[in-house]
């Protein structure tokens, strides 16, 4: 039987690089060029089946909007990051490398972070050579992608690309996966339906 | 900002979080704003750093308190009961997909100069030294004739032999309830004040239902999960109001923390027509906030109009220890009740620094304690809230019994806080106010004032909806 693991991938980027289509195109392979500002869905889930068949599954958080003001529950826990940029916004990128140095301070030391450029499709107007971006990435030790999430290209190599380098073999692994799941939690879990109702109340004396 | 909104929600604490989370849900067009750059308002739990710079502006924490991010420190003590209203709204709006949740690990009453644990099994109650034989006798017959209460069935009102007459739980006293089964004073004390968590004895001689009612709110989350009623989300109660901030942006909700809010603008009639922060203003229907954005504490309330009033005073003592509360089996967390009558001043053994005696007093103290179990700080430290309703022009002295209970107190940061309420309801000028965190040790009345405040705002019973099927099945 192959071995599944559950990782927490959490987005981050400016508004409008694309960050919940990056991610729509990756679970739905859909893309919708009018999406207005992350509605409803922002709590996602998809598998990536290694060679090995090793499953790992992604439990993925968007920003939801909240990009200034993201709750410290945001990177609790988070396994991996992609941090989106839009190739044609020269401010895109210092805006990621903000977000690449709160991740230093605030997550867990061991985060694989994905810094990815998106909107390849509009190469015409780009402003973030590539060779500029994977310089930063180098220095800081992350790894780098280039995406259109409109056409699809890079799209499923980037989470491809996370899955392979988490750390599947660490027994913590499996212990550090995200919430979401009953099977995942240590607590007690809430969802769990009570037998213990009315008459069948245990005698409190 | 010149966006209009449906509602504009003012400050991040549990309550509005919970509303902001609603009304987006329901398709209202929230913002939500917050003068702290964090979430929680007075519901946050804070890091060292944070706690230091609240309490002890010109000390740094001390370094053998451990990393400043294992740190969730509550600044109100509360828990969640088991199967009350609060798990309810949590259950339903699929919140607790961003929240872990775990026990808290035993319930305690203090009783007789010790602490005993409130028997929650019938092996419990026999070992307990809260009874004699014969009262244990007498309680289980009590409790028997709690559980197997009808409404509809007049036989169960009965109770068993010792009951002449039936009861009628919504005209007879909790009085005349517990003389029925022939209670001693000491059981009815337990009783009330550890189970069905009342803070003085003035329920005793209002009709039982509603100790009825709480009571069966108490045994039954204590069934739910088996060593305490209560449940505490890890990493603090902070985690409550941020995962349901996350269900409102989720909606469409927009979040704007750090925010000076510096006025609230009303039209000639008084109606509620914008904020104004800076020198932007920012137009909605209606408005909803904790009190200290209406005036709370101010000599008069914003723009000259009183909208809040104090009503009572809470004391918080925050105790950082480096041991479990002594007497508590080494609990990782407790809930200990201090019922009044037990520590009553009658014998005038506490006398404060001018030797003056400190009257009887009538309201319990409540401690709460967590610790590294919960992830609210670091390995072998363990915080313990100790906490009443002030009574006295000494309130430190009041919560005195429950701070002697700790044992050596490593860091003591103490609060007095006005609990405020709201003058009006808000439907004449379309301004919400919600009420101030309570001393009661749960989260019943939050969720009392979420329904409430919800009814006005919207004009109709809060019904919980599930979220998106879609969203569900791609959580499997």
């Amino acid at each position: 039987m192959s071995k599944q693991f559950q990782f927490k991938l959490v987005l981050l980027g400016e508004s409008a690089v694309g960050k919940s289509s990056l991610v729509l195109r990756f679970v739905k392979d859909q893309f919708d060029d009018y999406r207005e500002s992350t509605i409803g869905a922002a709590f996602l889930t998809q598998t990536v089946t290694l060679d090995d068949q090793t499953i790992v599954k992604f439990e993925i958080w968007d920003t939801a909007g909240q990009e200034r003001y993201k709750a410290p529950m945001y990177y609790r826990n988070a396994n991996c990051a992609v941090v989106v940029y839009d190739i044609t916004q020269a401010s895109s990128l210092d805006k990621a490398r903000t977000w690449i140095r709160e991740l230093q301070r605030q997550a867990d030391p061991s985060i694989v972070i994905a810094l990815c450029g998106n909107k390849t499709d509009l190469t015409a107007r780009r402003q973030i050579t590539q060779e500029e971006a994977k310089k930063y990435a180098d220095e800081e030790g992350l790894m780098w992608f280039e995406t259109s999430a409109k056409t699809g290209e890079g799209v499923s190599e980037v989470f491809t690309a996370i899955a392979k380098k988490l750390p599947l073999s660490a027994p913590s692994s499996r212990t550090n996966a995200a919430r979401g799941t009953a099977a995942a939690r240590q607590g007690v879990d809430l969802n769990r339906q009570t037998t213990t109702q009315g008459s069948n109340e245990a005698c409190n004396c | 900002m010149d966006e209009e909104y449906d509602v504009i929600v003012l400050g991040t604490g549990l309550t509005e979080c919970i509303l902001s989370g609603l009304l987006s849900v329901d398709g209202k067009k929230v913002l939500h704003m917050d003068r702290n750059d964090y979430y929680g308002g007075d519901s946050a739990s804070l890091n060292l750093t944070q706690l230091y710079r609240k309490f002890r502006p010109n000390q740094t924490p001390p370094a053998d308190l451990g990393r400043d991010r294992d740190y969730a420190v509550d600044l109100i003590p509360k828990f969640i009961i088991a199967s009350g209203e609060l798990t309810k709204i949590l259950v339903h709006t699929d919140v607790t997909r961003y929240l872990e949740f775990k026990q808290i690990a035993g319930s305690f009453v203090y009783r007789d100069g010790r602490i005993s644990k409130v028997p929650s099994t019938e092996l419990e109650a026999v070992k307990s030294p809260l009874m004699g034989l014969f009262e244990k006798r007498r309680a289980k017959k009590f409790f028997e004739f709690l559980q197997g209460w009808r409404d509809e069935d007049p036989v169960t009102h009965q109770g068993n032999a010792f009951v002449n007459s039936g009861i009628n739980l919504d005209t007879d006293s909790m009085k005349a309830v517990y003389e029925k089964f022939g209670l001693e004073p000491g059981t009815q004390d337990f009783i009330g004040h550890a189970m069905a968590l009342y803070l003085d004895d003035d329920y005793i001689d209002k009709p039982a239902r509603p100790t009825y009612d709480r009571i069966v709110l108490y045994t039954s989350s204590m069934a739910r999960y088996g060593k305490s009623p209560y449940i505490y989300p890890l990493y603090g109660l902070g985690e409550l109001p941020q995962s349901f901030a996350r269900l409102s942006a989720i909606y469409g909700g927009t979040y704007m923390l750090d925010k000076k809010i510096d006025e609230i603008i009303t039209d000639a009639d008084g109606k509620f027509v914008g904020v104004r922060s800076g020198t932007e203003t920012v137009k909605a229907k209606q408005v909803i906030g904790d009190p200290s954005y209406f005036g709370a504490g101010a000599e008069v309330g914003d723009g000259g109009r009183l909208r809040v009033i104090e009503e009572k005073r809470v004391i918080r003592a925050i105790c950082i220890l480096k041991h479990p509360i002594p007497g508590t089996d080494g609990s990782d967390s407790v809930q200990i009740v201090i019922p009044q009558n037990q520590v009553n001043r009658r014998n005038g053994e506490y006398l404060d620094l001018q030797h003056t005696l400190i009257p009887d007093l009538e309201l319990d103290i409540y401690i709460a304690m967590v610790s590294s179990t919960h992830n609210v700080c670091a390995k072998d430290v363990y915080v313990a809230i100790v906490s009443t309703i002030v009574e006295t022009s000494k309130p430190e002295l009041e919560i005195q019994p429950g701070l002697q209970l700790l044992g050596s107190i490593y860091e003591k940061f103490v609060t007095v806080s006005p609990l405020y309420m709201p003058l009006s309801t808000g439907e004449a000028d379309n301004i919400f106010i919600t009420r101030s965190y309570d001393a009661t040790s749960h989260f019943e009345t939050v969720v009392d004032d979420v329904k409430d405040v919800w009814g006005r705002v919207t004009g109709k019973d809060l019904v919980l909806k599930q979220r998106n099927p879609e969203e569900a099945e791609q959580q499997e």
